[in-house]
């Protein structure tokens, strides 16, 4: 492994012709790649113990993969679980990420828009787990190139999974242009040219809205299932995805504050406290809502809402997944609206853990299984997922913080110019004031 | 919540790095590393260093390559059950006849070589001018699940978990709400109080499932059968999600079957035996009906509640039943045009 930031070579003016630019791209990746794996004994620790749980879950999906979808909980009657769950939540988190990109870009919210590419790297991990849980959701994995269109058959426009493809992957390539962009530019000193990733920026906004707009489409719009049969369960997948991101990143930010010493970030996470002390509301008023139209209405419509709130006919599998997912919102809503929240970390955090992990129970295991409890013809047949579900979820999770781990790292190194384009004398850009930042016009 | 340990970013560059409390840190992030060798400290030098780190770096990297293959060895067992043909295999609309002919013989002789039975796999195409529709009449239904069975048998269905496309329900009288149903009724029929109600696919006119399908494995046949190409299916179950009558099964597993219960009339779009991770469904005994023969279901009732026909011949017994009882369809305020009916006498 070469060293990538010798530091006499910025100095020296490069005589020979540039390289092309997809070269210098190429290089700059693979020196993020070669740069990424080193690092200190924490980071090792980390990083091995994550490995450990995704190889886990690798080993359990090639044994589903192998043997079947028995090993699964599901059945014919709650024919998804775990794993759908999680990607629901998870396309929310992905977009959640817009919560920093909004503020930075529309409202030109300065401190904000220093460390907006935390929000992005988190899209694109989520994005990544996401595509993983669906892909370990599939009886047959090894057929995933009948969706590839030109390739396959691609229902479109009719199948809105299609159309989740389409959006998924299109917000995967779009947040990896513009962080890419952004670290290259900074990677070879040179300032980022607005028009190449400001467009891409705004399209961002409007596409983090599709994809959790269509992602609930997939489920809102099948008139066979009463309990996802609702025109309120797009926008309340929004609400509470504008929850869960921002928590998400009010901890992250923390974290790597406290990782490299250095404090920035103050005003952000001030602006997502206020964020989500709407946000956190408004998706609570609609749950309100929904729980009141179920239940005022009643009829058979209600019995998946008396199944995941009370138990139905003696069957009361959800019972303690919903009221916990109730407490902790309802708890971190009374934190959230504490001053105190912008003065110390420790309720701050509290509260973010409480909402993102009630967020994950509510529009996972709260919102996919009921719609399946009691089944199309009223059977009511209970799902508690398998330990190889369990195994599986753990792995991408791992996964998923590994990669948000190393993406975290790289732009640290980027910006620190610990990871700098050793080959070509260009300006020396100053150290960052802060070890993150974006440091476009 | 675990923290991120990011190199303090003022760290001296790694290759210097002269602290001798990391000799045992060499695992590059791969697997179960047991490579914890206790070098001896560093000297401060950082050429030695940097060789001991990239060795140590590289037991790491193949320890980890090593519990990556170990990992995901289970799916090599996998890649034994799928040929490279199967793999490859077009969907059943895109075959050519010849290529049709291929695909059948490979199927069975697959089918023997896993199951150990000789089998006919046919494609019978839809008659031209045909339109297939069921009716059942409730008045005369016992309850007594022969026509489940009968499913079960003619359609090689997985025997340990009795699987059949028809459920019947036992409804109580006054009422039509399956809620008040119980599908698992064990007891003599048929009770006074009750009566039933067996459900199956109802071959909408406008199938949820079909639409919902994200690569078209399934679709809606000329004579109004839906069908699922079971080698196009990537078992993404969302079918099974939309369809509101509960008709669509997954295989959960390979499906298992003794060789001398095999129903060796076979055909593509219907009971062959299906691989495991797809989706299926009842086909109307295509294999059956499009030969001119009834679906088993209709052949297994003792009580002739079953009516199935041509719905566009003006002269047959269904059309007959549409328009002389007193019929209904199941959820018709979803608006799919099932073309499964129910009746009743009087």
């Amino acid at each position: 492994m070469s060293d990538p930031a010798s530091p006499e070579a910025d100095a020296r003016p490069m005589p020979s012709p540039p390289l092309p630019e997809w070269r210098q791209y190429a290089r700059f990746l693979w020196n993020a790649v070669s740069q990424s794996v080193e690092g200190g004994w924490k980071f090792y620790v980390w990083m091995t113990l994550l490995t450990a749980i995704f190889l886990v879950g690798a080993n359990a999906w090639a044994v589903q993969v192998r043997d079947g979808m028995a090993l699964t909980a599901m059945s014919d009657h709650v024919s998804w679980g775990l794993y759908i769950a999680n990607f629901t939540f998870l396309v929310g988190l992905a977009a959640g990420g817009v919560m920093m990109v909004i503020p930075a870009y529309l409202y030109h919210d300065e401190q904000m828009h220093d460390i907006v590419i935390i929000g992005e790297l988190l899209a694109i991990a989520a994005i990544i787990m996401s595509i993983m849980f669906v892909v370990c959701d599939l009886g047959r994995p090894d057929r995933f190139w009948h969706m590839i269109p030109g390739l396959g058959k691609f229902n479109f426009p009719v199948s809105m999974l299609t159309w989740d493809v389409i959006v998924l992957n299109g917000y995967l390539l779009i947040n990896l242009h513009i962080c890419g962009y952004l670290l290259y530019m900074r990677f070879r000193a040179r300032p980022p040219v607005a028009k190449l990733y400001v467009p891409a920026v705004l399209l961002s906004i409007v596409w983090a809205i599709s994809i959790h707009t269509v992602t609930a489409f997939l489920y809102c719009g099948l008139g066979g299932r009463p309990f996802w049969n609702t025109a309120l369960l797009a926008p309340r997948f929004l609400a509470s995805a504008f929850v869960s991101g921002p928590a998400f990143i009010i901890v992250a930010i923390q974290i790597i504050r406290w990782q490299t010493g250095r404090m920035f970030g103050e005003g952000a996470i001030r602006t997502l406290v206020s964020i989500i002390r709407i946000t956190i509301l408004v998706n609570l008023l609609m749950v309100v809502s929904e729980v009141f139209v179920e239940f005022y209405t009643g009829g058979t419509h209600t019995s998946a809402a008396k199944y995941l709130y009370f138990g139905l006919h003696g069957h009361n599998e959800l019972v303690p997944w919903i009221w916990t997912a109730l407490g902790f919102t309802l708890v971190a809503v009374v934190l959230f609206l504490q001053p105190e929240v912008n003065r110390r970390p420790v309720p701050l955090n509290i509260a973010c853990l409480l909402a993102f992990v009630g967020l994950w129970i509510e529009k996972g295991m709260g919102m996919i299984i009921p719609a399946f409890v009691p089944s199309t013809l009223h059977e009511i047949v209970e799902y508690r997922p398998s330990l190889t579900e369990w195994k599986i979820t753990a792995g991408i999770w791992a996964l998923g913080f590994m990669i948000y781990t190393l993406l975290i790292k790289i732009t640290i190194d980027v910006h620190s110019r610990k990871l700098r384009d050793a080959s070509g004398a260009r300006t020396i850009v100053p150290e960052d004031a802060l070890a993150v930042a974006s440091e476009d016009g | 919540m675990i923290a991120f340990p990011f190199t303090q970013s003022t760290e001296p560059p790694l290759m210097n790095d002269p602290d001798p409390d990391k000799p045992g840190t060499p695992c590059s992030g791969h697997g179960a590393c047991a490579c914890g060798a206790s070098a001896p400290p560093p000297s401060g030098e950082s050429h030695g260093d940097s060789t001991r780190r990239s060795v140590l770096k590289g037991i790491g990297a193949t320890l980890g390559v090593a519990a990556y293959a170990k990992a995901l060895a289970p799916l090599t067992e996998l890649t034994q059950q799928t040929s490279m043909d199967e793999f490859l295999q077009k969907h059943y609309r895109e075959l050519t006849k010849e290529e049709l002919a291929t695909v059948l013989a490979r199927l069975t002789r697959e089918t023997k070589e896993q199951y150990g039975a000789e089998v006919t796999i046919s494609d019978p195409k839809p008659p031209e001018g045909v339109k297939f529709g069921y009716a059942l009449n409730l008045s005369i239904c016992n309850g007594c699940r022969k026509c489940a069975e009968a499913c079960h048998l003619e359609n090689n269905h997985d025997r340990p978990s009795h699987q059949s496309y028809i459920r019947v329900f036992e409804m109580t009288k006054g009422s039509m709400d399956f809620e008040k149903g119980n599908v698992h009724y064990d007891h003599p029929v048929p009770q006074p109080d009750k009566y039933y109600m067996p459900v199956q696919c109802q071959q909408c006119e406008l199938p949820p499932c079909v639409d919902v399908c994200p690569v078209e494995a399934t679709w809606k046949e000329r004579d109004g059968i839906v069908v699922v190409d079971y080698n196009w299916c990537i078992g993404c179950r969302y079918c099974e999600a939309a369809c509101p009558y509960h008709a669509r099964r997954f295989n959960w597993q390979k499906p298992e079957i003794a060789a001398a219960e095999i129903n060796p009339d076979q055909s593509y779009l219907s009971n062959r035996i299906r691989p495991q991770g797809v989706m299926e469904k009842c086909t109307f005994c295509l294999h059956r009906t499009r030969n001119g023969r009834l679906p088993a279901c209709l052949e297994a009732c003792p009580t002739g509640a079953r009516v199935f026909g041509d719905l566009n011949d003006p002269d047959s017994e269904i059309r007959w039943v549409l328009e002389n009882k007193r019929v209904f369809v199941l959820k018709e305020e979803l608006g799919l045009k099932p073309q499964f009916f129910y009746f009743f006498d009087e």
